[in-house]
């Protein structure tokens, strides 16, 4: 695969082999004022500190400024839908796991309700209380981990581990309720798989103070530093309108100020009983994104401390479900406020025991399809910035 | 927006697009010609449904299902637009011109499903390497690493 | 002959120091940057894991020393000595003691400034000949670096020369008065920001800029030729920080013996720490806002010093 994507970009730059692409390969070409442009192809990736994953970006850089920049995703290519195609509508819920492996209780949330919605299950009110706590908390996770791979990107190696620290912690009681740090499956369809550990919720409570704390901390850390501001503020500037038109979602709208979040908006589960505000950006650059970021961490512990003030005992699964669920024939869509945006999943049933298909609408896909246009013009150095700053996950970007 | 506000709305606006409007599982869904899909893609745009989703098909043996998901902000709602393709000519207008996200999307159902969307700038196989033959998602894709289960699991 | 010979043995022993200073480096960095991010750093070799550095180095001689196939082998071979040469030379006119420099020469303060500089060239053929867009563009921003940021640094050194009278560091040790930190603080300020970025130290490391680059210039090599950077980028990091100590804190005050010897060291010990510090805390420069510093803010301080000192000088 790597040799015949290298191919790809041969193909137009002339015959040139493999070996000696990387230095010898320079395209003529000329700028709108006439005078002819020597560009240097530098491949970024697949396997690159800076690309989260898997990701490639042919780069065309004229010195340092990138006139070109084209991502080739498909490394992290599974085929989740076509493996779901095979499985019953249980088996499909690990799979789920594997798609946005640094924010797997959305993935699976969205699952769920799509086979909910599809097979009429009804939710008990604990299982949806828990679903918000777990996806909360996985979104404080899930937006630590771009926090520090953004300051990680422009340098700051100790913000980085400052970050690392709360989503370190998030991880672990996720380890105490369910087993697992990465890959859940603990939201299923009809409800969550466990109980709650006894004293989880109060340990929760307890850090939340001192989550607080860290994350005040590391906003001075690295957003009071005049470096860090600089070299966010101005860079991969998205308008509101583009970002609608590119169907961009979640921070990445968000920061462009498209008031724009599922859970206030479009509102699912028991959100419309929290109190919490939605961060709104408005230059639409990567500081912008990154901020919506932080803030949206700190609306999480708000959202975490309400439904545990809230929750009340009682089932956590719905009664009654088959161990096969068999759907009557048709077709549903529903979606989630992920932490890259509007996460769905759309499920056709034919009634058999197994989705005849399925597809997952990944916001990352959609915000990523934007890098070309905003890292066009900026240098080489900010396109790892504009890259970490739409915060793609490339599991979920490839399936 | 509740439901049959939204079929209202459609309707006093589009006359013509609301008997092809139907509701499944709580969500609207219009079932189109192909060769109307643009139009009613713009008239739902202007509705107020400002935003694409996510663009996919479904293999219905005879016919491959394009199934378009427009979202709107202002009403707090979704749609989806239907049409049906034929499987020996698969080829549809492309929605690049009304959405740019409409690139990435339909590269993906043609990488997937061997869809060829006409008037999109750049019809290249996206998540699989380009010398990949067959189109995976088809329901008669056949290849020796998927293994069928049997089907009382 | 006895020349010969005692220049051998002096380079050897110089060679010793160097290494050694860059063990010292690697496990003090190592530890300083453990403690800022509330880890320990190395525990497990020797006490507190101070023999950590030296076994990595025994590693890294252990290592196969990979020439890529689309290098410019001969360039490529002889870069890193070219890089750790100029900065194992400028170590000569360091005076570690009071009164005492391995070479006390009375152009000491030029030969430290000019030397070091060559090593440019090094970091250019380093890019070049590995053949490699990453290191073609480490190698390119590297020099881009050190020729914009020579400028400040010498200007800034000029006022201690101007106070002092001399251009010997021993001599300017000597002279040293506690009033002329006050009045050259400025050039010191240029003079530390500007030595971290001929360093290329974090936040001023976009020639390797680890996140972008990979590793820039170096980012092919492997082995005791990838320490061979690694062991100039240190020793230039204890070259700087005790000229610095000398030049602009006083070095040892005019106190003999192992006392003076002792606080030059806490001196530069501590610069060295303030390096390490800001180099993990800080993120990297891009190479515009670098050169805009460089050229905007830091040239123009040092040009200000420069006057400050020459105010004063009349009323001495």
């Amino acid at each position: 695969m790597n040799a015949s994507s290298i191919d790809r970009i041969t193909s137009d730059a002339g015959e040139v082999d493999a070996v000696t692409l990387k230095i010898t390969e320079r395209t003529k070409k000329i700028a709108t004022d006439g005078t002819p442009v020597d560009e240097l192809v530098v491949n970024v990736g697949p396997s690159h500190p800076s690309t989260h994953g898997v990701c490639r970006v042919i780069t065309h850089v004229d010195g340092e400024i990138v006139t070109k920049a084209e991502p080739v995703i498909g490394y992290l290519h599974r085929g989740v839908e076509k493996i779901a195609e095979n499985r019953t509508y249980l088996q499909v819920v690990p799979l789920t796991d594997r798609l946005d492996y640094v924010g797997s209780m959305y993935t699976n949330w969205a699952y769920s309700r799509s086979v909910e919605r599809l097979a009429g299950i009804r939710v008990p009110e604990r299982a949806e209380y828990l679903r918000v706590i777990t996806c909360e908390m996985q979104r404080m996770a899930s937006h630590m981990m771009s926090l520090g791979s953004t300051s990680g990107d422009s340098g700051a190696t100790t913000a980085f581990i400052y970050s690392f620290d709360i989503r370190e912690r998030v991880i672990e009681f996720f380890e105490d309720l369910c087993g697992s740090r990465l890959t859940y499956n603990y939201v299923r369809p009809g409800g969550v798989s466990m109980e709650v550990p006894d004293g989880w919720f109060d340990d929760i409570l307890a850090w939340l103070p001192i989550a607080r704390q860290s994350l005040s901390e590391l906003d001075r850390l690295f957003f009071g530093n005049h470096i860090a501001r600089g070299r966010l503020k101005g860079i991969g500037v998205l308008s509101a309108e583009d970002a609608v038109s590119w169907g961009a979602s979640g921070p990445v709208a968000r920061g462009s100020g498209v008031n724009w979040d599922l859970r206030k908006h479009d509102t699912y589960s028991v959100y419309p009983r929290f109190d919490f505000d939605v961060p709104i950006g408005s230059n639409g650059d990567a500081y912008d994104r990154a901020r919506c970021r932080l803030f949206e961490v700190y609306e999480s512990m708000r959202i975490i401390e309400q439904a545990i003030e809230q929750i009340e005992p009682g089932p956590i699964k719905a009664d009654g479900i088959p161990r096969l669920i068999a759907p009557r024939p048709g077709d549903a869509y529903d979606h989630i406020e992920s932490a890259r945006g509007s996460l769905g999943v759309y499920l056709v049933s034919d009634g058999s025991p197994r989705p005849y298909r399925m597809k997952v609408r990944s916001p990352a896909f959609c915000n990523l399809a934007l890098l070309p246009m905003l890292a066009e013009g900026h240098t080489l150095s900010d396109l790892v910035i504009v890259l970490g700053s739409l915060d793609p996950v490339f599991g979920e970007v490839d399936r | 927006m509740k439901i049959n506000e939204l079929r209202e709305h459609l309707c006093a606006q589009y006359p013509d697009l609301c008997p092809l409007f139907s509701i499944e599982f709580g969500d609207g869904v219009l079932l189109v010609e192909c060769g109307q899909l643009l139009g009613a893609a713009s008239d739902l745009r202007d509705l107020g449904f400002d935003r694409l989703g996510m663009v996919t098909a479904v293999d219905r043996g005879e016919t491959f299902e394009m199934v378009y998901r427009l979202t709107s902000r202002s009403m707090s709602a979704g749609i989806f637009l239907k049409c049906e393709v034929p499987r020996d000519n698969p080829v549809i207008q492309s929605l690049t011109s009304l959405w740019p996200a409409a690139n990435w999307h339909e590269r993906e159902v043609y990488d997937m499903f061997g869809i060829e969307f006409e008037g999109h700038p750049d019809m290249r196989r996206i998540l699989l390497p380009p010398e990949w033959e067959g189109y995976p998602l088809r329901k008669d894709y056949e290849d020796e690493r998927i293994i069928h289960r049997p089907d009382y699991i | 002959m006895t020349g010969y010979v005692g220049g051998l043995v002096f380079g050897l022993s110089g060679g010793m120091v160097i290494a050694l200073a860059a063990l010292f480096g690697v496990w003090w960095e190592r530890k300083v940057a453990g403690r800022i991010q509330m880890r320990l750093g190395p525990t497990e070799i020797g006490p507190a894991g101070v023999f950590q550095a030296l076994a990595d180095t025994i590693k890294l001689l252990l290592k196969e020393d990979i020439t890529p196939r689309q290098a410019d082998k001969k360039l490529f071979r002889v870069a890193p000595f070219l890089v750790f040469t100029p900065i194992a030379m400028s170590l000569v006119v360091i005076p570690f003691a009071n009164g005492w420099a391995p070479l006390d020469t009375s152009v000491g303060m030029l030969f430290y400034l000019a030397v070091p500089a060559v090593s440019v060239i090094g970091i250019l053929i380093a890019g070049f000949s590995s053949g490699n867009t990453y290191a073609t563009l480490g190698g390119i921003r590297g020099a881009a670096q050190m020729i914009s940021y020579e400028l400040p640094r010498t200007l800034s050194v000029l006022a201690i020369a101007i106070l002092a009278g001399t251009l010997a560091p021993v001599e300017v040790m000597a002279r040293y008065e506690w009033w002329w930190f006050p009045v050259s603080l400025l050039g010191f300020i240029v003079f530390f920001i500007s030595s971290v970025a001929e360093l290329n130290r974090a936040p001023f490391n976009i020639p390797e800029a680890d996140s972008e680059l990979v590793a820039g210039y170096f980012a092919d090599y492997s082995g005791i030729r990838w320490a061979i950077f690694m062991m100039s980028e240190y020793g230039g990091i204890v070259a700087t920080s005790y000229f610095g100590a000398a030049i602009f804190l006083g070095g040892s005050q005019g106190i003999g013996g192992v006392l003076g010897v002792l606080l030059i060291f806490l001196k530069a010990i501590l610069l060295i720490t303030v390096i390490i510090w800001v180099g993990w805390t800080f993120p990297r420069f891009r190479s515009d806002q670098l050169l805009t510093l460089a050229w905007k803010v830091l040239t123009p301080m040092a040009l200000v010093q420069i006057v400050i000192v020459g105010v004063i000088i009349p009323w001495l």
